[in-house]
């Protein structure tokens, strides 16, 4: 136990408080922190950086996470109506969840080319002028979307569990009593699942507070610009116009790259108070996480 | 598509033929339906895979064009990729960070879960939200302090800062483990006390077998974490690319070297397939895990 508590300790509660402090100064890598009472804060609300990052993380949350809900209980209900040949298919919507982030992030910029991607040359074929996905400001967001939904096989996985603990003897009884399928999806199935949809939601929204590595990867690589050395590759985090760039994105933009420490520190705070009430609710929610389940 | 029709029809005919049964042929249909969902769903799940394998065998020249098969065929993309970038130097520090970051946190992380599962004690409680809360909340929070911290030790540009907090346990894996040890039944553990067991004889001789699964499970998920980590190496070791890993360096490959598709394509193939072959020979461990995640909560 001890070394856990060291742990807890020095790498969690030790920078949480050290961030809570250090977002009252103002400081670089370099130079001394300088104190400067509420002003990172009052530049964040002011900042339209900011506005634009909170839109965008806003813009996941409210399309991403229940798109990536629905499609997980939509292919989960298919695979358990699928029977006996549901293991090839389980397989293969599985396979893409095991794709990294970064190399998920990458085939997709390839497959979503605007000039020759296999996409829009797909679509041409029914006389459609595809988008330009990853390049148009409009439709960056929806292209990380569709990169989360090929990713879905853990959240459907998870529904699939589920859906396989809803008694038969429930919906046989239902349907001798003449409840056509609609109505045994309505009254049964989602009953029962109630508690999956809002733990798979909850943990979308956690996921999406800390969305970074597909943004990051995509717009840097959708940019095509080259950049020499080091740090420089970062230059082209958000592209197009911003579009990606998110609020756990910008934060790092901050500190790093930009070097504003104390401020990216104000910005944590925030994200902070932000998650930290989210994660409140699943603590009320899930009776198991207080110990005897 | 013939394949699928097949067994619908002999499924038709099972069916009385005494009258057109109506509920049959519904069933028959909905049947084909579904595997037409199916066949759609599967196609869209394995183009990309498609796509970025055809092209990693192209010139660089067909790479930039919309004509999706190889005209002729380029196996030496794959080595051309390890000259281009030191693809063999960001493998070397993938594993070496997946590895130590794996063993380490299964050593720390087992007696923690085990305190927080199977023994009583004040704080308990409070411990567990804490872990909780470390699971949950974004890292970016802490990256500023944590940063600077490792700059004060001098350990900014290494791998060290990602590995070294492992020693004391990861908060994911502690969760992990402790919901699989609550399913082992207390009988066992009581048993071995009345025999004389101290703690860390239960947890040796007692949990860990009986834990196992889980333990690979949570294993296996941190050996993942670690390989396809970004975010990690991006903070501590983008300003020395001698220490990068193999996520930083392709997600790189493209900006910081100006190469085409074709390239990039053969690098994303060999980010996947050791993924993917993983997957194959541990697939029992992994369903387990993801389901254990989930349901649980």
């Amino acid at each position: 136990m001890a070394p856990a508590v060291v742990g807890i300790s020095a790498f969690f509660v030790y920078p949480l408080f050290a961030a809570v402090r250090f977002s009252f100064y103002r400081f670089s890598v370099l130079s001394t922190p300088e104190w400067v009472g509420l002003q990172n804060y009052q530049v964040a609300f002011d900042d339209p950086q900011i506005t634009r990052a909170v839109e965008n993380t806003v813009w996941l949350v409210v399309v991403m996470v229940p798109a990536q809900v629905l499609f997980g209980l939509g292919t989960g209900m298919l695979l358990v109506a699928m029977r006996r040949s549901a293991s090839v298919y389980r397989t293969l919507f599985y396979l893409p969840a095991l794709v990294p982030p970064v190399a998920a992030a990458l085939a997709f910029v390839y497959i979503l080319k605007p000039g020759f991607g296999p996409v829009n040359a797909f679509l041409k074929l029914f006389g459609i002028e595809g988008p330009l996905w990853f390049n148009d400001p409009a439709w960056s967001k929806p292209s990380l979307t569709l990169l989360a939904l090929w990713g879905i096989g853990n959240t459907m996985v998870i529904f699939l569990a589920a859906l396989l603990d809803v008694p038969v003897t429930l919906h046989e009884a239902a349907a001798l009593d003449g409840a056509n399928a609609w109505q045994r999806f309505r009254h049964v199935t989602l009953p029962t699942l109630s508690p999956v949809i809002v733990f798979t939601t909850i943990t979308g929204i956690i996921a999406t507070l800390q969305y970074f590595t597909q943004a990051a990867v995509a717009s840097s690589v959708a940019s095509g610009q080259v950049t020499a050395g080091g740090n420089s590759a970062t230059n082209n985090f958000g592209f197009p116009q911003g579009s990606t760039a998110t609020y756990p994105l910008w934060i790092y933009m901050q500190g790093f790259p930009f070097g504003h420490l104390g401020y990216a520190n104000a910005l944590a705070v925030l994200l902070f108070i932000v998650s930290f009430a989210i994660i409140a609710i699943v603590l009320k929610r899930a009776k198991s996480f207080h110990g005897e389940s | 598509m013939t394949a699928v029709a097949a067994p619908a029809h002999s499924h038709r005919a099972t069916a009385p033929a005494v009258a057109p049964n109506r509920r049959r042929r519904e069933t028959t249909l909905v049947f084909i339906a579904r595997h037409s969902i199916a066949i759609a769903l599967s196609i869209m799940f394995l183009a990309p895979f498609v796509f970025i394998l055809l092209t990693s065998f192209m010139t660089n020249d067909q790479s930039l064009t919309s004509n999706y098969w190889p005209k002729t065929w380029h196996p030496e993309n794959y080595i051309e990729i390890f000259h281009k970038i030191t693809l063999l130097r960001y493998l070397t520090n993938t594993v070496i960070y997946a590895g130590l970051a794996t063993i380490f946190t299964i050593l720390s992380s087992v007696p923690v879960a085990y305190a927080l599962a199977k023994l009583r004690w004040r704080g308990r409680q409070a411990t567990f939200l804490v872990v909780i809360c470390m699971m949950l909340l974004p890292p970016q929070i802490t990256t500023v302090p944590l940063y600077s911290a490792w700059q004060g030790f001098g350990l900014t540009g290494t791998l060290w800062p990602l590995i070294i907090p492992t020693l004391f346990g990861d908060a994911f894996s502690i969760f992990l483990l402790r919901q699989f040890m609550l399913t082992i039944p207390d009988e066992y553990l009581d048993a071995a006390r009345v025999d004389g067991c101290g703690e860390w004889r239960t947890l040796l001789k007692v949990v860990w077998p009986m834990a196992r699964p889980g333990i690979a499970a949570t294993a296996l998920f941190q050996f993942l974490y670690a390989w396809n980590d970004y975010y990690g190496p991006l903070l501590y070791t983008s300003e020395n690319q001698s220490n990068w890993t193999l996520s930083l360096g392709i997600a790189s490959f493209r900006t910081l070297h100006a190469v085409a598709w074709n390239l990039v394509t053969a690098a994303t193939v060999l980010a996947i397939a050791p993924v993917i072959i993983v997957f194959f020979f541990a697939q029992k461990a992994f369903v387990q895990g993801v389901t254990l995640t989930g349901v649980k909560g």
